[in-house]
């Protein structure tokens, strides 16, 4: 019998160690019932977030994209229609995490980059619901709802990012 | 939780009133963000729902249901004679009636969903449809 071993490095750990943290925030927030069907406090980028900060673009993006299918997973949504939407929500944020995470902490802290974020996200969920998943139907009407959410959202979780680093001290300030 | 310190102080609100955790930048998008909402709040919400089609009627069958994209005239003829309707850059009105007080002509342009203009005498009317919800908003 062959004994196959994948050798597993320190950074697979730490992604993996990530990923179940933000996986365990998404489920958490999952079991919480929102106040409007379709917005969520999207927790789970919190962890996103000190990940950029803390260990760059590339880990950032496997934490996320680990999130999503794992978590879509243990949800049971796997290539639902709402998975599509959080593989949509999640690229796009990532997208403005490869553009906005290259400024200086110094002029943008995690707050503005949580907003943008949360801004991308919530418009390709939309773009992708108006072009693809419902054609003629105006989803834009509802889209201060999930705006002014994701403006919400996005102050809240950056702020508690921000604060998170601040504490724990592992990236100098600026 | 006990350990994690986003849970312990500072809380949230003197985070936000901590001067230096706000950066330009973060002024910056949040200002462009509210800005955001408030553009999709009016242009969504308190916006003129703009209008996609013309539907005319001739006692209570439709003579007419046409995109506003194309400019077009109809003559119409009811009891008292011929309603002149014309479409003309996603507008339209009611040219000219034989009905006694011309109220459908006086209501001039009409180009947003749900307006309407009608011409009672000759029972003619002309309606702007939205994209999405054409009920009929005569009888509704």
């Amino acid at each position: 019998m062959t004994v196959l071993t994948i050798e597993s490095t320190a950074d697979d750990h730490r992604i993996a160690q990530l990923a179940a943290l933000a996986i365990s925030l998404m489920w958490l927030e999952a079991s919480l019932p929102s106040p409007i069907p379709g917005v969520k406090p999207g927790l789970a980028n919190i962890v996103i977030l000190l990940v950029l900060r803390q260990y760059g673009l590339a880990t950032a993006a496997w934490v996320s994209g680990l999130r999503v299918i794992a978590g879509s997973l243990l949800l049971g949504s796997f290539l639902t229609p709402g998975f599509v939407l959080s593989c949509a929500g999640a690229a796009s944020s990532l997208a403005v995490l490869a553009l906005v995470g290259r400024f200086s902490a110094r002029w943008i802290s995690l707050v503005g980059v949580s907003v943008l974020a949360a801004f991308a996200h919530i418009g390709a969920q939309l773009a992708v619901v108006s072009w693809w998943m419902m054609p003629g139907v105006n989803v834009w009407a509802s889209s201060p709802i999930f705006a002014t959410a994701a403006w919400l959202g996005g102050l809240v979780n950056g702020v508690l990012a921000e604060q998170w680093l601040r504490k724990v001290k592992h990236v100098p300030t600026a | 939780m006990k350990g994690l310190p986003i849970f312990s102080k500072p809380g949230l609100t003197q985070a936000l009133h901590h001067a230096r955790l706000i950066r330009p930048g973060d002024w910056l998008v949040l200002v462009l963000g509210l800005v955001a909402v408030g553009v999709l709040i009016t242009r969504f919400w308190l916006g003129e729902r703009q209008g996609e089609r013309l539907l005319i009627r001739q006692g209570g069958a439709v003579f007419l249901n046409a995109p506003l994209t194309r400019d077009l005239s109809a003559d119409v003829s009811g009891p008292l004679g011929m309603t002149h309707i014309e479409l003309v850059g996603r507008r339209a009105r009611v040219l000219r009636d034989p009905g006694p007080r011309q109220l459908c002509v006086h209501q001039g342009w009409i180009s947003r969903a749900g307006e309407a203009a009608i011409c009672l005498p000759n029972q003619v009317s002309i309606e702007i449809t939205g994209a999405s919800r054409q009920y009929d908003s005569l009888n509704y």
